[in-house]
């Protein structure tokens, strides 16, 4: 029901598909409290203004991987590396020892596939594919500090090597530790990460991995869509999947998202993350800095002032005086 | 330059000028002289440290940072940022600090120190910038935050910003002593008017990046331990920064006076216990409300259960043996007016910085990884190049001292300040 509507602008959205979503709930009920003007602000001022509303684009793309259907032949490498034309970190595609040692993404490859052990079946390991998760309000573009990073409407968040400086702060504000750097360049290094394969999806055409993916592990769609898809495999298979989508909520959401058999924690997610974006932890920080901008001058110019005036008034007594000292 | 060259081109003009140059940047002696005075055995010292430092120096800029750190895709910062900006940093709020004790609250006894202090934070914000730019990919763009694109979101973009700033406001306050050196008058004039106003913006400046240095950090909720992640980690940042700057004031002087004692005055040498006490005073307040919001901190988020972990023991000894214990001599120092015991609580208390600092950029983050203790081990190279650049802090400073009215007063600008 929301393909049609694909390719309308954002802003009408909401439109469709709208009642009843959680998401579009919450947009409303924060435009009625805005309506309110004055008391949305009394309420929380910095929230009122601070756009938290943004729920991220509602027409964006996104992918599911579902462990369960996984079987670790590394299709998806392949094709990734060679649509992107990345060198890979030389193992054979063929070889399965590379799963010995648990792997992530370099300045060479944009996605593996690593092996974990499976708790419930031990003759069936579940394997994982990592690569960048694509937030819907990205750390690393909040990190930034040269606005490198975009994310587009279409749910890619991407990279411009012509703006960084190589300070490194996007790799350490990722929750998911997804940037790598090519340390080894001493001219041109730069971040590499996976661009969900943005030039195809702009020509119509499904990411390489989705496109390779012989057992249906990997998706492609609307976000909203493989929400919907995801809830529809575990309320079918209860039994089967561990009743969590990860990327729903975590970190404000991401475009990627995972469900599987055995708990995330068991495949190396990070679990102890916030729900909401990451730049909500420095935007009240971020509103201070005005402030200090204008109180602090009045404020030390005014200790300034106290301090000469009162060196002045004493030099005055101290001229004027005739024998007594003057107590204050 | 060559001195001789000068003479022949421009005849009178050139002999002025050779002879300010001799006055000026040889300490008025001949090139004959001067080079004779550099060879002491610590000149040595330096000549070798310097002479390994090269193929060091060169192996990062031609095969990358890979060659000498081992930084990774988990771990993108070292101890070159850990060390040289987030320790560097605070401990060169001197400048700051100092001043605004005197020229903004009136503390008039510390005048002797002021131009010290001010130094200490010019040169030491200079080689924050020098060790960032050993860090950066591409130190060659180090200026886009200025121009190609502004991260509006980013604390760093607000540091760039403040230390650039901030850098040449501290220059324009060190402006008066670098003009009396070249005796000039009616700028230094000028610069003299404008101080209080520079003082201010340096208050305004230092208040936010310091906090911001602390800021960036809470972008990593999940991956900076959390006995040391709090939402008042700009706090933490901004308060240990103010007894961190009057620590490295009293460490300053103290090596000052010791060994540049030929370029000190009578009137620094006496006030020097004067000013340690007080600073001491200083340290001692700033660092029990440091003491006390760390305590905050770990309440406000309820982790006193992590106390019991080996992290928490870490975090302990920091706390207690870093914060508390420099505090207590501190307080000892006071009550038995001994600058001596100042001093070595000063020496503590700049340890417990760059420890703190160390363990958030360092030892806490990432504290899940496997094999975490094995990746933070920093290689040789990458503490050549830390000991590299504080002998090139060192040596910037002599040469500083041995030529501007830093330590002493020039007899014709006496009535100026």
């Amino acid at each position: 029901m929301d393909d049609d509507a694909g390719n309308r602008p954002n802003i009408n959205g909401g439109k469709k598909g709208a009642v009843g979503s959680p998401l579009c709930m919450e947009r409303r009920k924060f435009l009625a409290l805005s309506a309110l003007g004055g008391c949305a602000l009394l309420n929380n001022p910095r929230e009122a203004f601070a756009g938290t509303g943004f729920k991220g684009w509602p027409k964006s793309y996104g992918m599911l991987t579902d462990f369960t259907k996984c079987v670790g032949c590394r299709s998806c490498e392949k094709a990734c590396n060679e649509y992107n034309e990345m060198p890979g970190d030389g193992s054979s595609y063929e070889d399965s020892s590379v799963f010995d040692a648990v792997r992530r993404p370099t300045a060479k490859t944009y996605t593996v596939v690593n092996r974990y052990d499976n708790p419930e079946d031990p003759d069936k390991p579940v394997f994982r594919k990592i690569q960048c998760n694509h937030c819907k309000e990205p750390s690393c573009a909040t990190a930034c500090p040269i606005h490198a990073y975009e994310k587009t409407p279409e749910g890619a968040v991407l990279y411009d090597e012509d703006l960084c400086f190589g300070c490194r702060y996007c790799m350490i504000a990722c929750p998911f530790m997804v940037p790598a750097y090519d340390y080894d360049s001493p001219l041109e290094p730069k971040i590499v990460k996976c661009i969900l394969c943005y030039p195809r999806i702009k020509e119509g055409k499904l990411p390489a991995c989705a496109e390779a993916c012989p057992t249906g592990a990997v998706t492609f769609g609307r976000r909203r869509e493989l929400l919907r898809l995801a809830r529809k495999r575990i309320a079918a298979h209860p039994d089967k999947y561990i009743d969590h989508i990860y990327g729903e909520r975590e970190v404000g959401g991401t475009n990627w998202l995972y469900i599987s058999g055995v708990p995330f924690e068991q495949l190396g997610f990070p679990i102890n993350l916030p729900e909401k974006p990451l730049i909500e932890l420095t935007k009240g920080f971020l509103s201070s800095v005005s402030v200090v901008f204008t109180v602090w001058p009045a404020l030390f110019g005014m200790v300034y002032a106290a301090v000469s005036h009162r060196d002045k008034y004493y030099e005055r007594d101290e001229g004027a005086k005739a024998g007594k000292g003057v107590e204050k | 330059m060559n001195a001789s060259d000068n003479n022949t081109i421009n005849g009178s003009g050139g002999s002025d000028f050779r002879s300010w140059f001799m006055d000026r940047l040889l300490i008025g002696m001949t090139w004959p002289e001067y080079a004779k005075s550099l060879i002491t055995p610590f000149n040595f010292l330096v000549a070798v440290i310097l002479c390994f430092a090269v193929p060091v120096f060169g192996s990062r800029y031609l095969y990358g940072l890979a060659a000498v750190t081992h930084a990774s895709h988990d771990y993108p910062w070292g101890i070159l940022l850990g060390w040289g900006l987030f320790g560097g940093v605070p401990l060169s709020g001197a400048g700051f600090v100092v001043a605004t004790g005197y020229y903004v609250f009136g503390f008039k006894g510390l005048k002797p120190i002021v131009r010290l202090a001010v130094l200490s934070g010019l040169l030491g914000y200079f080689f924050a910038a020098s060790y960032l730019m050993i860090d950066l990919g591409r130190p060659w763009r180090i200026y886009y935050p200025m121009i190609m694109g502004f991260g509006t979101t980013s604390l760093l973009f607000l540091v760039a910003w403040h230390v650039t700033v901030y850098l040449t406001v501290q220059l324009i306050e060190f402006s008066s002593t670098i003009l009396e050196w070249l005796k000039s008058r009616r700028v230094h004039r000028w610069a003299m008017l404008i101080t209080v106003a520079m003082t201010i913006a340096g208050i305004i400046l230092s208040t936010l990046h310091q906090s911001s240095l602390g800021g960036m950090f809470l972008l990593a909720p999940g991956r900076l331990h959390p006995l040391w992640y709090s939402s008042y980690i700009p706090v933490f940042f901004l308060a240990s920064s103010i007894y961190a700057a009057m620590a490295m004031t009293i460490f300053v002087s103290t090596m000052a006076a010791r060994y540049m004692t030929n370029r000190c005055d009578k009137n620094f040498l006496g006030s020097l216990d004067y000013v340690t006490l007080a600073l001491g005073k200083g340290c001692a307040v700033a660092m029990y409300v440091y003491f006390f919001l760390k305590v905050v901190g770990v309440a406000h988020d309820n982790h006193w259960d992590l106390l019991g972990t080996p992290y928490g023991q870490w975090f302990l000894v920091e706390l207690f043996g870093f914060v508390m214990f420099p505090a207590l001599i501190f307080t000892y120092g006071i009550k038995k007016s001994s600058p001596f015991v100042i001093r070595v609580g000063a020496v503590f208390a700049i340890a417990g910085i760059l420890l703190n600092r160390i363990n958030i950029a360092v030892v806490a983050f990432n504290w899940e990884m496997p094999g975490h203790m094995h990746h933070i081990i920093p290689p040789w190279q990458e503490v050549y190049i830390v000991v590299t650049m504080v002998t090139l802090h060192i040596m910037l400073f002599r040469w500083i001292f041995n030529r501007m009215p830093v330590l002493y007063e020039m007899p014709e600008y006496k009535d100026m300040h």
